[in-house]
């Protein structure tokens, strides 16, 4: 709580603290070391950037961060509880009411269209935007009714971001949402999921390969190894539509 | 709330289940084996027990039965006062022979006198058709429906009687139910044999002329008051008795219809008590297979809806729901399957034992045991998994499957010998020994429930062999009214056609060791048998021997008598000696449990004189006509039994209840075999649909992909095979436990088609499905399946 942080024109109040977070990979005989004790804060509505070889562990601490995994050693606090005590089902409370994903490998229910998947989140959030404008933001809503297969990858990868701001989340954690797109649907959904920083104060987390992306960030942070080499600080955001890749 | 939380889900589920709706048939298939098969042999079970307990109660079935020679009609008040008897009646009880146009031996036929106007209190009959003595008729009778079904006899027929000596005609009133001979069967025979034993009811008075018997009976009938002692009463009936030559009561249990029908439904209820649970016990097993393997099949499901919030209670839920209609559907066709057939068998035996109406008792209860058994059940593999999955955390869950850590394991050096696809066979394997493990036992189940169904044709083929060429090598057997001195042997080895006479004696005895004690007949049979013999226990002929008693297996067990033991025997004949014998020998028989003894020791025993009971006759064939024609005329016949015919009566039975019941454990056996083997095929394909494509898509060939698929499936059923075997051969041990009762054991016999069948069987399952996932694979959409993420 008393770190010094940096003066940020968007708040100082931290959303999600994380304490030597480590998590470690035991397989067979191996032992893989995904995070060595990372120390973070994001704060109520800033749009962060993770940047870092394959292999660094950016999904690793996502997931911790989103409560869908629990670190090895260290704590993750929300709004000042402690993420890591909580039990099973106070874990599942949190995800469900505070935090929309956009997964790496987009995770649609096969058996269900796109607007279905999407009715998955909105059936059980708490003041959700309907299936149909979430899908209308991603430029989807002609594709409504096709099923995961129909779909090329990047449409896929736009349900999977469209049922992330379709809750309205507190906080959005997106594992490399523009993984698969072209400039100008890549365009598309990063203003989306900029309208719902700007416009919610969602605390948003995204997970790049793509140094572009960096710009329109509040704060970018650079891992390598499991841990945290570098933050830097954009003293001006730039709009999605100005990016260029 | 929760209905609109599982909108989408719902929808999911319809689809999923639309999309596996083969396999979720083969899994509804096995549920519905294993419900139908208990409903079906509960419910014919029940409605058979309840319909015998009714028909004995309207109809006055007596509890005791006490057979004298003569005593007059006063002495059934005597019986009457005897504390424990509610009432009794008194009747003439006698035996004749019947010339019968369709047979050319006689027809044995047991006479009983019914009162001449109005019904007995004891052992009322049912009319089918026909009428009711008229007043004051002679030559009128009554006659058992069984007969009159197998002559086609109609009330006004006319039927001749070798009676007493004399031919006399006899005109049927009517055709009548009893009771007292549900199992009609000929006294010391084994089997019913419709055709050549008849019962017939005569009034009083004339047959009472006919014997001499007026004012007198020689047999009483009783029922008891509710709570009497049985074995009390007994006692003192044969104290009352025996001055008037009894030679002892015998309780409802003992009575020949009710003792055959009781050991004939119990084998019935062996039957239906123990298969129908074994089936249901796999069949329930393969359903938490197949249902905990789809589980775990949806783990990056339940991981992506864990990671949004829905909890795992909500979660699991879902695939409650889902296995629940997978269940239900499987449950309806079982309960409805096992209820027509339940009905269709009870009315069957309703014919075969001539009852004159049918309870059907499919109670409430029993759809319940079998509905929570088999809903218990899917919840419960349900449950685990969807647990097991829900438990990971949903970032490990929805992983992206190849994760699958594949073990060194210690089996690897062998493993990097085999060629690539064949690696990826055995890895798969090893890598999950719990699941290969189980579908391996659930294949071996397959082939175990196949074995343990079939072999009962081998065992009673062997039991046929045994008993009908080894033991009982006579053509025909002609028994005597009346004990006759051994020349009579010498006047049957002359009439035509006979080649060899052998003499026998069945002497009423009751045996006693310890505590037990056994009413049955001693057989007398002389030195040198060579129609009637008995084999030792590895089934050698050989010579009864000349001292003491050879006792059957069967009996030596119920007496706990063994070699060498002095055995007790109450003769309840003649002088009725009481003899201590030696046990000098037990000989294996594997119907009835008889006791044999040397013919001459046993005739000085009894100091009587060379007295025989029949004679054991072979024939020449050409001659046999003329041989039974003879028999027809001769009055101190009281039956004579043809042993073509007394194997035709024993696989009837055979067929009326083990063969039956057998046909649809068979059937059973193969739904369930099929169905495992399909279903661990059909998930096998979908747990690895993905990497098959992928192998597509790197370039392996269709039969390529198909062998590491099938592979492992073809690799689970060979080493399922063996140890299906050796369940199979413990579960038909089992079944010769069940079913050895005193009418008839099995002998553990497996034939090699037994084995060969039940294996090809399982094999043609696991081929047939090879087939039908070759053309999954060949449809493989590779682009799909690469695409979707599921
Ligand atoms: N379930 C697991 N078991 C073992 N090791 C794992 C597991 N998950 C991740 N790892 C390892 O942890 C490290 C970090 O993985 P993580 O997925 O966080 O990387 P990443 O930075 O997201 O990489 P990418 O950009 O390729 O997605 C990697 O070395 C990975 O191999
Ligand atoms: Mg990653």
């Amino acid at each position: 709580m008393n770190k010094t942080s940096p003066e940020r024109a968007i708040s100082t109040i931290p959303t999600l603290e994380a304490r030597g977070v480590s998590k470690v990979y035991q397989t067979g005989a191996l032992e893989v070391t995904a995070l060595g004790g990372v120390d973070l804060s994001l704060f109520e509505g800033e749009l962060v950037v993770f940047l870092g070889p394959s292999g660094s562990g950016k999904s690793t601490l996502l997931n911790i961060l989103g409560g869908l995994d629990r670190p090895s050693a260290g704590a993750v606090y929300f709004r000042g509880d402690e993420l890591t005590q909580f039990d099973d089902h106070a874990l599942t409370l949190y995800r469900r009411d505070h935090v929309g994903f956009v997964f790496q490998f987009y995770n649609l229910v096969a058996s269900l269209t796109a607007r279905e998947n999407v009715d998955l989140v909105t059936e059980i959030a708490i003041n959700p935007m309907s299936s149909d404008d979430a899908l209308g933001v991603v430029g989807l809503s002609h594709r409504m009714d096709h099923f995961p297969a129909e779909l090329s990858g990047g449409e896929q990868q736009r349900v999977a971001i469209a049922r992330a701001i379709a809750k309205q989340p507190d906080i959005l954690m997106c594992d490399e949402p523009t993984g698969a797109l072209d400039i100008k649907t890549g365009i598309t959904v990063l203003q989306a999921i900029e309208q719902t920083n700007r416009e919610l104060g969602t605390t948003t987390a995204i997970i790049t390969h793509n140094a572009t992306v960096a710009n329109m960030a509040d704060r970018v942070i650079l891992l390598a190894d499991g841990h945290i080499i570098e933050v830097i600080e954009n003293s001006s955001r730039k709009r999605p539509e100005e990016l260029s890749w | 709330m929760v209905m609109t939380f599982f909108k989408p889900l719902d929808r999911k589920l319809i689809r999923d289940l639309m999309r596996m709706w083969a396999q979720a048939l083969a899994i509804a298939m096995v549920v519905a084996a294993g419900v139908a098969m208990y409903i079906m042999s509960e419910g014919m079970l029940r409605s058979l027990g309840d319909t015998r307990d009714a028909y004995y109660e309207r109809y006055g079935f007596a509890d005791v039965f006490a057979p004298l020679k003569r005593a007059p009609n006063s002495a059934v008040v005597r019986i009457e006062n005897i504390p424990g008897v509610r009432r009794a009646e008194g009747r003439i009880s006698k035996v004749a022979t019947l010339d019968m146009p369709g047979i050319r031996e006689p027809a044995q036929e047991k006479i009983l006198s019914y009162p001449d106007k109005d019904h007995p209190a004891i052992n009322r009959l049912y009319l089918t058709e026909g009428r009711w003595f008229r007043p004051g008729a002679r030559d009128e009778v009554l006659i058992s429906e069984a007969f009159a079904m197998a002559h086609g006899l109609k009330p006004r027929d006319k039927v001749t009687a070798l009676i007493n000596g004399r031919k006399r005609d006899f005109e049927i009133a009517g055709i009548v139910l009893s009771p007292e001979f549900i199992y009609a069967l000929a006294p010391g025979a084994m089997f019913p044999d419709d055709l050549r034993f008849a019962v017939m009811w005569m009034p009083r008075s004339m047959l009472a002329a006919i014997f001499n018997m007026e004012g007198a009976f020689n047999e009483i009938v009783l029922h008891m008051e509710p709570g009497a002692n049985r074995d009390q009463v007994i006692a003192k009936v044969d104290e009352v008795l025996d001055p008037y030559g009894g030679i002892g009561a015998l309780g409802r249990d003992r009575q020949i219809s009710h003792w055959y029908l009781s050991g004939e439904m119990e084998q019935l209820e062996n039957m239906g008590r123990v298969a129908p649970p074994i089936f249901f016990a796999v069949a329930m097993f393969l359903l938490n297979m197949a249902v905990s393997r789809w589980v775990e099949l949806e783990r990056s499901e339940i991981g992506l809806l864990k990671a949004f919030g829905y909890s795992t209670r909500a979660v699991a839920l879902h695939y409650v729901k889902f296995v629940m209609v997978i269940t239900a559907v499987g449950y309806l066709m079982g309960a409805i399957a096992g209820t027509w057939l339940g009905r269709g068998l009870a009315v069957m035996y309703q014919e075969f034992f001539h009852f004159p109406f049918l309870y059907f008792s499919m109670h409430g209860d029993m759809y319940v045991i079998a509905a929570s058994i088999s809903f218990a059940a899917a919840l419960i593999g349900t449950w685990h998994a969807v647990r097991t999955a829900a438990d990971l955390s949903p970032a490990v869950a929805m992983a992206p499957q190849p994760p699958t850590s594949y073990r060194r394991s210690k089996n690897d050096r062998w493993i990097k010998k085999a060629l690539g696809p064949t690696r990826m066979i055995l890895r798969h394997t090893f890598r999950w020994p719990v699941r290969s493990g189980l579908t391996c036992i659930g294949i071996s189940m397959g082939v175990a429930l196949l074995i343990s169904a079939m072999f009962f044709q081998d065992a009673t083929e062997t039991l046929i062999e045994t008993q009908f060429t080894m033991i009982e090598r006579q053509d025909a057997t002609v028994s005597f009214i009346e004990p006759k001195p051994q020349r009579v042997v010498e006047n049957v080895a002359s009439m035509p056609g006979v080649m060899v006479a052998e003499p026998y004696r069945y002497v009423p005895a009751t045996l006693r060791f310890g505590s037990n004690e056994r009413r049955m007949f001693i057989r007398g049979i002389v030195q040198g048998a060579t129609l009637n013999r008995l084999l030792d226990r590895d089934l050698k002929a050989v010579d009864v021997p000349k001292k003491g008693v050879a006792l059957s297996t069967k009996l030596a067990e119920i007496l706990g008598a063994g070699l060498g033991d002095v055995i007790e025997v109450d003769v309840r004949e003649g002088r009725k000696p009481t003899l201590l014998l030696p046990v000098t020998m037990i000989s294996e028989v594997y119907i009835a449990s008889p006791a044999y003894m040397d013919l001459k020791t046993l005739n000085r025993a009894l100091l009587e004189g060379d007295n025989t009971s029949g004679v054991h006759v072979m024939l020449d064939e050409a001659y046999a006509d003329d041989f039974y024609a003879m028999l027809k005329d001769t009055p101190s016949v009281a039956q004579v039994s043809v042993k073509e015919t007394m194997l035709q009566a024993f696989r009837n039975t055979l067929e009326e209840n083990i063969n039956i019941m057998n046909f649809f454990n068979t059937i059973f056996a193969v739904v369930i075999a099929v169905g495992v083997v399909y279903n661990a095929g059909r998930i096998s394909l979908s747990e690895r649909a993905r990497e098959l494509a992928s192998l597509r898509v790197l370039g392996f060939t269709r039969n390529e992909v198909s062998y590491i698929l099938l592979g492992e499936l073809g690799l689970l059923t060979l080493v399922a095979l063996p140890i299906g075997v050796v369940i199979g051969v413990a579960l038909a041990w089992l079944w010769t436990l069940s079913l050895d009762t005193d009418l008839y054991r099995i002998p553990l016999v497996i034939s090699s088609a037994t084995f060969g069948y039940s294996i090809s069987v399982v094999l043609a399952a696991a081929v047939g499905t090879a087939i039908i996932t070759q053309r999954q694979i060949a449809h493989l959409d590779l682009v799909a399946s690469l695409k979707t993420r599921e």
